[in-house]
Parts: C-alpha cells; structure tokens; sequence
C-alpha cells in the first residue's frame, strides 16, 4: 500500500505547488497580505508531502518490494543495505524524485528562514520556487513514475548496475543537485525582484548565503563525482570533459560569477542587473544541464535508459522557465536603477574582470558541449569535441584568471592601486617562481608546463595567505594584536581566502598529474616485477573471491621501494556481477604522500600473464583536497554574520546581540 | 572617466574577451572535433591516413586477437563492411564481441586503424548512441 500512498502524496504535492505558484504572487499584485502570506505553509506542507513520498519509494528498495516495477529494475535482494537505499536514486525516476525533494527541501527553508524578508518579496520567491517545483513534480508524474506496480511480481530483481554499488552514488547525486537546485533560490530572487521592479544592496546580502550555500555542495558534488570516476572506472583519468561533467561544470562557473558579482552589488550597489542576469542564467544552466543529462540526447557515461517524450517535456519546461525569465528580464531591467562608480582599477573591477573570464570560459564549454548536438541537427554528420577542445579554449581563458586572482582582495574599493598591490604581493611572486624553478630543475627539465602550471597553484596559495598576513599586520605589530586582528576580521575574509587557496591546491594538482605522471601497461606472470618511479610492484597471485552479489578475481600485489623497504600489499580485482552479467573493474590505489599509485588489471594473454596497467599520479589527491579547501572556504564565509540566513539586517552591535532569525 | 566612458570602457573590454574566444572556439572547433564514421562510410567518404577519427560499429565475431603484450587486434563491423584496429591498453570492461564499440584514432599507412581509446558503456544495455542510430538506418538493429 505503502507506494501508492507515494504516489498520492506526490499528486497532492503538485496541487499545493500549484497553489504556491499563483496565490502568493497573485497576493503580492493585490497586495494582499493574507494571500501573501500562503507561500509559507505552503511550501512547508509540499516538502514534506514530496519526502513522505520519498520515504515511501526508499522504504520499497530497502524492503525489495518487487511489485513495484522501478525495484525491481534497478535492485536485488542480495544487495548490501547502503545500497538499497542510494538505490533509490539510482536510476532515472529515482534521481529525479530526489532533484525534485531537494527543490522544495530549498523552497521550505527560504519558508522558515525567510521570516524577516519583506512580505511582498517572500511572496514572490514562494510563488517562483512553487512553480519550478510543479513543473517538475508534474515531469514525474507523467513520464517519469517510479511508483508504477509490477503485476506478477518477480521473486528477484534485475539489480542495480554495479558502477552505481558504490559508496560515492550515496554522496555525488545528493550533493550535486544540493548544487543544481539550490541555485534556483537565486533564480526566485532574481525574478521577484524583477516582478518588484526594486532591487537594492540588501537583496545581494539575502541572495549571497543561498548562492554560497549551493556553490559549495556543487563544488563538493563535482569533486566527489570525479574522484568517484577515478577511481571506479579504472581509467585513472578525474575529467573527461564528458557532456554531463560539464553539465555540472557550466553552473557552477556561472554560480562562481555570481558570488562574485553579488559582493559587489552587496558592497557597491553596483553591477545590480548584471547580477539579476547572472542568477538567472546559472539555474538555467543547471536546468539545461538537468536536461542534457536526462533526455540522453548526448552519448555520455551518465544516461540512464533514454526515452524522447522525457527529453521533449523537459525542453519544454527549459524553455518556459528560461524563455519566460529572460523575457521578463529584457522587459523589466530597465527599471531597475543604477549603482555606484568606480574606477577600472579597484576590487569592483578586478570582480569585473573576473566576470568576463568566467562568463567567457562558460560559453566556450556551452558551445563544445551542444556543437555537436547542432551540427548533427543542421548537416546531420555525427562529429566529437572531445578534451583537445576544451584544453585549447577553456584553457587560455582560465589561465589567466587564476593568474589574477591573488590582485582582487588586495585592491582597495572605489579606487586601487596596482603598483601598490604588486608590490606587497611580490613576496608571494617570489616563492611562486622558486616553487616552478624547483620543478623545472630538480623534478622534470622537459616540462616546462609543469613548472609554470605548479608555479601558478603555488602563486595562488600564498596570494591568498599574503591577504591574511596583510590584514593581520603579521610582522609589523606585536603577536597579541595580530591575534586580535586575525579574530576580528570578517569570517568572509578567510572564506576568500580558503576558497583561493584550495583553487591553487587543485590547480597544482591537475597540473601534476597531467604533466607528470607515468604510466606503465605491462603482462605479467606470477612472481614478476614492474618499477615505476622508484617504485617495485610485484604480482603475487590472482585468488577468487565471492561478495554478497559479485564473484571477483583479486590480483594480490606486494610494494616495496627500490631501495628494499616494504611498503605492504595492494589489492586490484575485477568483479563480475552476474545479474546483470557485467563485469567491472576494482581499481588498487595507495597513496603515498600526496601522491598515489593506481594499479588496474585488463585480460589476461593467451599465454596465461595477466595485463596491469599501472600509473603514478603526482599529487593527484590535491585535486579534491583544494576542492575540500574551497568548500571549507565557502562554508567558513557562510558563517559570517554579515550573510546569515535570516539575518537580513545591517549589523549594528556585533556579538551583544542575540543571533539568530527570529527578531 | 564619466559613466558612459566607463561603460564603454567595460563594454569594449567584454567584447574583446568574447572576440577572443570566439576566435579561440572556431579555431579549436576546426582543428580538434572528430567526425564518426561506421565502415561503410569510408568507401563514400574515404579518409586519409593520419586524419583522426572516430570509427564505430560492433566488434566483429571472432576477430578479437591478444598479443602476448598488451596489443590487441579486432575488427569493427557494421554487417557488410569490416575495418581492422589495433589497440594497445587495457579494453574497458564491457568490450565484447558483437557489442557496440567507438573507438577513436587514425588510420596507418598498411589501412589498419590504429586507435588510442575504445568505449564501450557501463550497462549491459549499452550501444553508443551513434552505431545505435546508424544501425538502425542500416536496419541491422535489434531491439534487445
């Protein structure tokens, strides 16, 4: 019974939305407070009846409940329990119940935390989210079901496919559409505000933690999506500048942009319509994103079965929402007035600047992703733009951003002073430069990508700690009052510098292990050895192993140094999932320092030696470390009090008061 | 600077970005996209040596050869035709005869092409997209 109770929650869950969408705008135009005022208990009640029917479709994959016609597809009653539940998220209708529970998860907190926004304002984001959430609850319940029943039911299910028995399908799609969704907060805001026709500094203050809050779990959505295809798919590569990565690629470069441009417009009241634009643009990326990766109209590792009535409903929506938004931007931007004057050089510009790179990297990763999908469309040749694209043009547009970034939270406000600027940061240069001549003369003298690119991530950490040093005063006061400083400063200004940081963290990281690293692919029998950078690998033996719903081979490897210290065992297997009669590879990692070795084994030669390919990857685990760093940057700034949730107000007494929305 | 200089001034600098990179977009664009053949193209469009494609079709029945290294050698076929590859690496893990394949590379002097990558999907239902339609033009295709 327990589904259909679901099914009806999900039913009733889309009449609410539907009266959240109207009502409270409706309100807002009459001025009205009392309709106004539905938005609230109306996006609460809809969140909870869309978990309830969440709840109801997990509860069937937990109890391998093989009536229902989606368990039975995608689960196996032998599966571990982790997995039966991340299952429920495994497969198209799942994955796009949990988009939909997130939407109105965000919805139901602006609801609460929203208390002290204007009336007419919350009203009006209310009514926006209401309506993105019923389009989409509507997309389930007419193409996409999950809680169809199955009649006879089987006795087992087909299982879930065993890329997904992992550990990272629980953590990668909950982050990421905690990303993707959580974006359409400042969407609402930005169409509220054009509904308002009054936008002011106060909005970007209300607008700024939602953003950042979304930017960060995309920023952890992204990051554990490509350690999970690291280390899953037993290529070694972390980006394959497949279409889906950089459906997730393209909003969070927008939502970076926007974070930026929204500290301005908080601080300067300046940029304001760009701003509105840009909030705008980064959901319509995720919904196109959304799109992309759910229609299946792109080859891509992420589509689930495909199924064209999907693909043209979400179009449609794709373009209500963002046709209907851009419309009533061109219509009402105008209106909405300009903001303060300031000089090229200053933050306001450096934030500018960063914009235009942003924005320009976005469009050229737009373009390589439909190119092909055009030209299919146009000439009907079926063409690939694959990772030497992206690196010829993403590549030079991006470089010189991170470049310039350690000079933005140097510049003063207004007006700066770049020969000032340049100065203090020289410091910094020099370690940059002794950190690339380092590479260049002691680790590897035919790259000299490499020094440069590792000279780049090291010029934007110690950017980011010149910032710190500079504010604190470190080396020009006494210790007690650097402390004293350090403590006082804005919580947003070591976000900033945290979220800096971790970018040059990763940026060396990618740069190693693009640069640097060194592959073998050898035959090997029993006994045999491979050396890799200083490294022995010896194959030991290959011992069958039974799990609870896969057989594997265990290739059993022993690792020692060169010089004779033993370094332990690691274990590399392929897996073989007989459900589904699919094999699949269990990559043999050990990190070393930052550093790690991958070993992967491939079929075995006609003469009984098994294929291990085996890759050193230089400082690999700096890629998602910096990407940690960056979210702790982003949840560090999140903290201040100048953005909290609910907090709306001009700080006036810090500390004494109470904290907290509820005033 | 005036207001209107400096928007002037933004605007410029905004075109000379998007300029760039447009300029940057259509050079790569023409330089580095691949076009997707199945065997049977190549008699109407032939290719030259060297030119980096991406060739697609089903792994031949019984063409699949390991050497005693890494190298291995199948053939891609779309039914009527059938075009030799060599890979050196490890296949992925759902690469099978009669399974749908694309692989990637360019074709040597002796007509074998020689591919860097070969991708098959991670479902057993796979057929990438491309042989999956040009199959079903053909009308080879199957269902299930």
């Amino acid at each position: 019974m327990s589904i259909e109770l679901g099914h009806f929650a999900l039913v009733l869950a889309f009449a609410l939305a539907l009266v959240q969408a109207s009502v409270p705008i409706i309100g807002g135009q009459l001025k009205n407070e009392a309709l106004m005022r539905i938005g609230e208990p109306a996006a609460i009640t809809g969140f909870a009846l869309v978990a309830l029917s969440f709840v109801a479709l997990t509860m069937a994959y937990v109890q391998s409940d093989f009536s229902v016609l989606n368990v039975w597809e995608n689960s196996h009653s032998a599966k571990p329990l982790l997995f039966k539940i991340t299952g429920t998220w495994g497969n198209h209708e799942g994955s796009m119940l949990l988009w939909v529970l997130i939407l109105f998860f965000f919805g139901a907190l602006v609801a609460v935390f929203g208390r002290n926004l204007p009336l007419s304002l919350r009203a009006n984001v209310l009514g926006i989210q209401g309506a993105i959430g019923s389009a989409f609850v509507l997309f389930i319940l007419a193409t996409s079901n999950p809680f169809a029943r199955l009649d006879p039911a089987p006795m087992q299910g087909r299982d879930l496919n065993p890329i997904l028995q992992d550990i990272g399908l629980a953590v990668h799609p909950p982050m990421l559409y905690l990303g993707y969704v959580g974006f359409s907060v400042a969407f609402s805001f930005a169409i509220a505000a054009l509904i308002e026709g009054r936008i002011d500094a106060a909005w970007a203050r209300w607008v700024r933690p939602w953003t950042l809050a979304a930017w960060l779990f995309l920023t952890g959505g992204i990051a554990m999506g490509s350690y999970w295809a690291y280390y899953e798919l037993g290529w070694g590569g972390f980006w394959f500048w497949d279409p889906v990565e950089n459906a997730s690629l393209l909003p969070w470069l927008a939502g970076t942009a926007l974070l930026h441009s929204a500290l301005v417009m908080e601080k300067r009241s300046a940029l304001k319509i760009w701003t509105v634009l840009l909030a705008i643009l980064t959901f319509s990326l995720s919904l196109l994103g959304t799109f992309l990766v759910r229609s299946g109209v792109l080859t891509s590792v992420h589509a689930f079965a495909t199924d064209p009535t999907r693909g043209v409903f979400i179009l449609a929506i794709l373009m209500v929402f963002i046709g209907g938004s851009l419309a009533l931007f061109a219509w009402r931007a105008a209106t909405l007035s300009a903001g303060g004057l300031f000089q090229p050089v200053s933050r306001e510009g450096a934030l500018v600047l960063n914009n235009l790179l942003l924005t320009t990297a976005t469009a050229t990763v737009l373009i390589g992703t439909l190119y092909p999908l055009l030209i299919e469309a146009v000439t009907g040749d079926k063409i690939s733009v694959g990772p030497p694209f992206f690196n010829l043009t993403f590549g030079p547009l991006f470089l010189p951003l991170l470049a310039i970034v350690p000079f933005g939270p140097l510049l003063a406000w207004k007006r700066g002073d770049l020969a000032a600027v340049a100065q203090r940061l020289f410091a910094a240069f020099g370690i940059a430069l002794a950190a690339a001549l380092l590479i260049y003369l002691v680790v590897d003298r035919t790259s000299v990508l490499a020094a440069l690119g590792i000279g780049l991530g090291v010029w934007l950490v110690m950017g980011a700690l010149t910032d710190l040093v500079l504010k604190s005063g470190l080396g020009k006061v006494a210790a007690p009052v650097v402390l004293r400083r350090l403590t006082g400063l804005p919580r947003s200004v070591f976000g900033t510098a945290l979220a800096h940081a971790g970018l040059g963290l990763t940026t060396i990281g990618i740069v190693a292990v693009t640069t640097l690293e060194t592959e073998r692919i050898v035959a090997m029998q029993p006994g045999d050895s491979v050396e890799l950078h200083g490294y022995v690998l010896r194959f030991d033996n290959l011992r069958p192993f039974t799990g609870p719903n896969y057989t594997e081979d265990q290739g059993n490897f022993a690792l020692s140094r060169k010089t004779g210290a033993d370094l332990g065992e690691i274990m590399s297997s392929k897996r073989f999932y007989p459900a589904r009669q699919m094999p699949t590879t269990e990559a043999g990692i050990r990190t070393l320092g930052l550093s790690q070795l991958y070993v992967s084994l491939g079929e075995k030669t006609p003469s009984g030696a098994l294929i291990v390919r085996v890759w050193w990857k230089p400082m690999v685990t700096l890629i998602w470390l910096g990407a940690l760093v960056m979210m702790a940057g982003g949840a560090v700034s999140l903290l201040d009090r100048r953005l909290r949730v609910g907090a709306p107000m001009p700080r006036k007494k810090p500390a004494a008061l109470p904290q907290g929305g509820s005033a | 600077m005036t207001r209107k200089q400096k928007r002037l001034a933004i605007i410029a600098g905004a075109l000379g970005f998007l300029g760039a990179a447009a300029a940057l977009t259509l050079y790569a664009l023409g330089q580095q996209t691949s076009y997707f053949y199945m065997p049977g193209d190549l008699e109407e469009r032939p290719v030259a040596s060297g030119q980096r494609i991406r060739l697609g079709g089903l792994v031949e029945k019984g063409s699949i050869a390991h050497g005693d290294d890494t190298q291995v050698r199948f053939a891609v076929t779309d039914g009527d035709h059938s075009v030799k590859v060599t890979y050196a690496g490890i296949l992925p893990d759902l690469f099978r005869e009669e399974q749908g394949v694309v692989t990637e590379g360019a074709f040597g002097a002796d007509q074998v092409f020689v591919a860097d990558t070969v991708l098959a999907k991670h479902d057993e239902n796979y057929m990438p997209k491309e042989v999956a339609d040009s199959l079903k033009e053909k009308g080879v295709w199957n269902e299930n």
